[in-house]
């Protein structure tokens, strides 16, 4: 038992529009539910507005978008490692508020209410919720993750992640890139040989992978994408039209009506969603004036105003393409990744850019393209925790997405490792002085692939200091720059004269210092023993009390007349035990209150269930479906409700 | 990004990516080998397979696979190798991006026997550039670029050819420990590396005149 509980490593799959948590059952990746059922969790997460209340991520947050839009954070992986300048277009369709004060080069900060969050802090309490499932599912504490990212994420965008995951009491133990963990996943089943290409169509990020698969090693030849584009990106479109016409026609604007934003958002989500099954649509939403906006949609329409969207996946793919100095023949399989590759307009798309009904091909969505990435992460948890059988084999080698520079005279940045480079990597570079006596060199770090600085992401500036005084020129510094096999740089630097090791000082230009993530990470230790066993408590109770509430409206139930009375009385008996169970705060015996009640119970439940079978069921599939709908940003359901109530 | 202490007294650190293959310092290398080489020893040293050992091996894993895939890059790819082998020999090589370094460097290595060529060529492109500015095109301009560059890759691949020609008998001088021989051809492969490096720059600017619309995609890869 010690022994599984120290090797169970968890994958995740943190992203833009939903999160999920799996984990390598035998030899099969699983999603776990969270406590509702639901294996996705939406990346939504609610700021309470007193301080008693909770922070709510999930489905229960995603209700808050619609009543209490202001509190309700999400799609915050847009603003990851990202700074002030490069969020002001995201920030005109995204209800995100930027604290006023945030400068050029910071974090960002979202303001809600009178608190401010970071987008790693958003980011941990969505991590913390899956955490809690995955705990919740083993009964036991979860502390070590392998945790998706975009593969075309920089450095800073990594490095919030792994913060993140900190704050969230998470060692993570490897970032893994989205369309690699789906090969991953795809791998596990079918050990074959070739050349795959991974189209990852997410809710805010695009990639595009080349792999070479051979004999368990997945080696990406490859990969590009867009770390802004994706089925966010249609919404707005979508959402655009709409804002415009409500505008127009009625004079209301939707900016300064939070709720039917939010309403709107949705609506024309369930709208996409319903147009990748049927040929039209209709959006529908009450306006504060009492009149209805309505519009109906078609496929064609759609397919038209998203084209020039989709189009902007084309060239990094044939980018990919060429970097792997590859032609579209030969890929011998794609796998399509993220919910936005059910529009069939997309599949047409890649279809025709790796020239697949020409060879009689098609994509591969046999895994659910919403839980491929999560599958996969599981893989590679199971792999970091030591493998099994059916992992032992499996050895995934990813490339960094983007060129590592420095910049050199004139502002022109100087490449030190190049673009799919199969990582970990390194690059030595030697620098020196240009004055007399000089003690400091300062070195400006960047990533990206255009030739002057101001151009590139800039990653970091170092000063390497405590330089010997020396003529110019005669001092030799020796600054080794290392990406790990997470995509994140290290840098360590050695005057090889004195073979003294530079002190480096290192500002982040977008990411938290050490200390910051520490005063960050969630107050609650929820990987504390006292804490958790709290929550199990807790949880434990709310299970008594749910089934001890069905309980008490048995013998209203026909059912319940056709127990024996001998039934009867133990349950009845077993129901006031439970009740003491529940006040007392012992967990075990609680735990086999609840068992003995539902064991006794089991008989009426049958017996209730044939009773109403098909109501019952058919019932029961409504309900949940339309729970899901109504809450969180794109659900996943296959068939999008007809009207909206 | 994080920096960390370096530790310098690593034994392992002068290995050549030669010796990390047991490779001789050949210049012809069978890549399928190679290949087959980097996945066994990617099996023994990839940092996937000490996630659970202590940070020392963690540490040691990741110098060693970096290493690894530094040499299975170089290696691979005939040009790199080349490059690399003369940095070993003692010989420094400008390397493909250099000139971002300094803008000025290249145009100073204008190979004599291509001043002419390249004087009109420069003359073509900057006229060129000043149509695409106005968005006029003129054909005949167009054309004539279109003829240069077809005359600069047939340069380029008479570069290679040559090179494939130094590679063979720097082999060839290794393996009968011909001193001389060697020292030739290391001349020999530094002067056409530093032509090819100075024609693909000449290609580079010229696609990137002939097909505008995409230059800021494809011009950042090359």
């Amino acid at each position: 038992m010690a022994e599984t509980e120290t090797t169970r490593v968890v994958g995740i799959d943190l992203g833009t529009t939903n999160s999920l948590v799996a984990f390598m059952q035998g030899d099969q990746p699983q999603v776990i539910p969270g406590e509702d059922g639901s294996r996705l969790v939406p990346s939504v997460v609610a700021m309470p507005a007193a301080g008693k209340e909770r922070v709510i991520v999930g489905n229960r947050a995603g209700s808050h978008l619609l009543t209490n839009p202001d509190r309700a954070v999400y799609s915050v992986k847009r603003l990851m490692g990202r700074g002030v300048d490069d969020v002001t277009e995201e920030l005109k369709l995204f209800p995100f508020r930027l604290a006023p004060d945030v400068q050029a080069g910071e974090v960002l900060r979202i303001e809600v209410g009178r608190q401010q969050y970071t987008p790693p802090e958003i980011s941990a309490y969505i991590l913390r919720q899956l955490k809690r499932n995955a705990e919740r599912y083993f009964g036991a504490p979860v502390t070590q993750a392998v945790i998706t990212v975009p593969a075309y994420f920089n450095d800073a965008q990594r490095q919030a992640t792994k913060d993140a995951g900190r704050m969230a009491g998470l060692e993570v133990l490897r970032l893994v890139n989205e369309p690699t963990a789906a090969a991953l996943a795809y791998g596990l089943d079918r050990q074959k040989d070739g050349i795959v290409a991974v189209y990852d169509l997410g809710g805010g990020t695009f990639d595009i992978s080349i792999l070479k698969l051979h004999e368990g090693i997945f080696e990406v030849i490859s990969t590009n994408g867009d770390t802004h584009l994706g089925g966010d990106d249609l919404d707005n479109l979508l959402l655009a039209i709409a804002l415009d016409e409500i505008e127009s026609e009625e004079k209301i604007s939707a900016r300064q009506h939070p709720e039917l934003l939010q309403a709107l958002r949705k609506a024309v989500i369930d709208a996409k969603i319903a147009l990748s099954s049927s040929d039209s649509a209709r959006i529908e939403v009450p306006l504060p004036n009492g009149q209805l906006y309505r519009r109906e949609i078609t496929r064609a329409q759609f397919e038209q105003l998203i084209e020039p969207i989709l189009q902007r996946t084309a060239e990094p793919c044939r980018q990919a393409l060429r970097d792997a100095g590859l032609t579209a023949a030969d890929i011998g399989e794609v796998v399509l990744v993220g919910g936005s590759t059910r529009i069939p307009r997309v599949q047409q798309l890649l279809s025709e850019l790796f020239e697949l009904p020409a060879r009689g091909k098609r994509p591969h969505t046999e895994l659910n393209p919403d839980e491929v990435v999560a599958l996969g992460a599981a893989v590679q948890a199971n792999i970091l925790a030591g493998g099994s059988a059916a992992t032992e084999e499996m050895l995934l080698l990813d490339v960094t997405p983007l060129s590592l520079g420095i910049e050199a005279l004139g502002g022109v940045v100087a490449k030190i490792i190049q673009r799919n480079s199969t990582i970990p990597a390194s690059a030595t570079e030697h620098f020196t002085t240009g004055l007399d006596g000089q003690t400091n060199v300062a070195i400006h770090v960047l990533q990206g692939e255009r030739e002057l600085a101001k151009d590139c992401r800039s990653l970091a500036r170092f000063d390497l200091k405590g330089i010997p005084p020396m003529t110019a020129g005669l001092p030799r510094i020796e600054v080794k720059f290392l990406i790990d096999a997470n995509g994140l740089l290290h840098v360590s630097a050695v005057e090889a004269r004195s073979g003294k090791q530079a002190e480096i000082a290192v500002k982040p230009t977008y990411g938290l210092t050490d200390e910051q993530v520490e005063s960050m990470i969630l107050e609650s230790f929820d990987n504390a023993e006292a804490d958790f066993q709290e929550r199990q408590l807790i949880e434990a109770r709310n299970e008594a009390s749910t089934i001890l509430s069905a309980v008490e409206k048995a013998p209203q139930h026909p059912a319940w007349q056709q127990l024996t009375g001998e039934e009867r009385a133990t349950i009845s008996e077993l129901v006031t035990e439970l009740e003491i169970l529940r006040d007392a705060g012992d967990l075990d015996s609680l735990r086999r209150g609840t068992e003995a009640l539902d064991q006794a119970t089991r008989h009426f439940a049958e017996l209730m269930m044939d009773a109403t079978v098909s109501s019952a069921l058919h019932g029961e599939t409504m309900t949940t479906a339309d729970a899901k709908i109504g809450e969180g940003p794109a659900a996943p359901h296959p068939i999008a409700p007809a009207d909206f109530r | 990004m994080q920096s960390h202490a370096q530790n310098s007294t690593d034994p392992e650190a002068d290995q050549t990516y030669f010796e990390m293959f047991s490779l001789p310092r050949k210049l012809t290398i069978d890549t399928d080998a190679l290949e087959r080489d980097f996945y066994k020893l990617s099996r023994k040293l990839h940092p996937d397979l000490f996630a659970r050992k202590s940070a020392e091996e963690q540490a040691w894993s990741l110098r060693q696979s970096s290493l690894l895939n530094d040499a299975y890059r170089t290696l691979k790819e005939p040009v790199a190798r080349t490059a690399y082998l003369l940095k070993l020999e003692g010989i420094r090589i400008e390397d493909e991006n250099s000139e971002n370094r300094d803008p000025q460097a290249k145009q100073n290595r204008v190979p004599a026997d291509l001043l002419e060529e390249v004087f009109e060529l420069n003359m073509q492109l900057e006229e060129m550039r000043a149509n695409l500015k106005m968005g006029e095109d003129d054909p005949a301009l167009r054309s004539d670029l279109v003829r240069a560059q077809a005359q600069f890759k047939g340069m380029l691949a008479s570069v290679d050819e040559d090179l494939r020609h130094a590679w063979a008998a720097w082999d060839l001088a290794l393996d009968t420990n011909d001193a001389a021989g060697k020292t030739k051809q290391k001349d020999t492969m530094v002067a056409l590396l530093d032509r090819r490096s100075y024609l693909r720059n000449l290609l580079r600017e010229v696609d990137s005149v002939l097909t505008p619309q995409v230059a800021g995609i494809t011009k950042v890869n090359i």
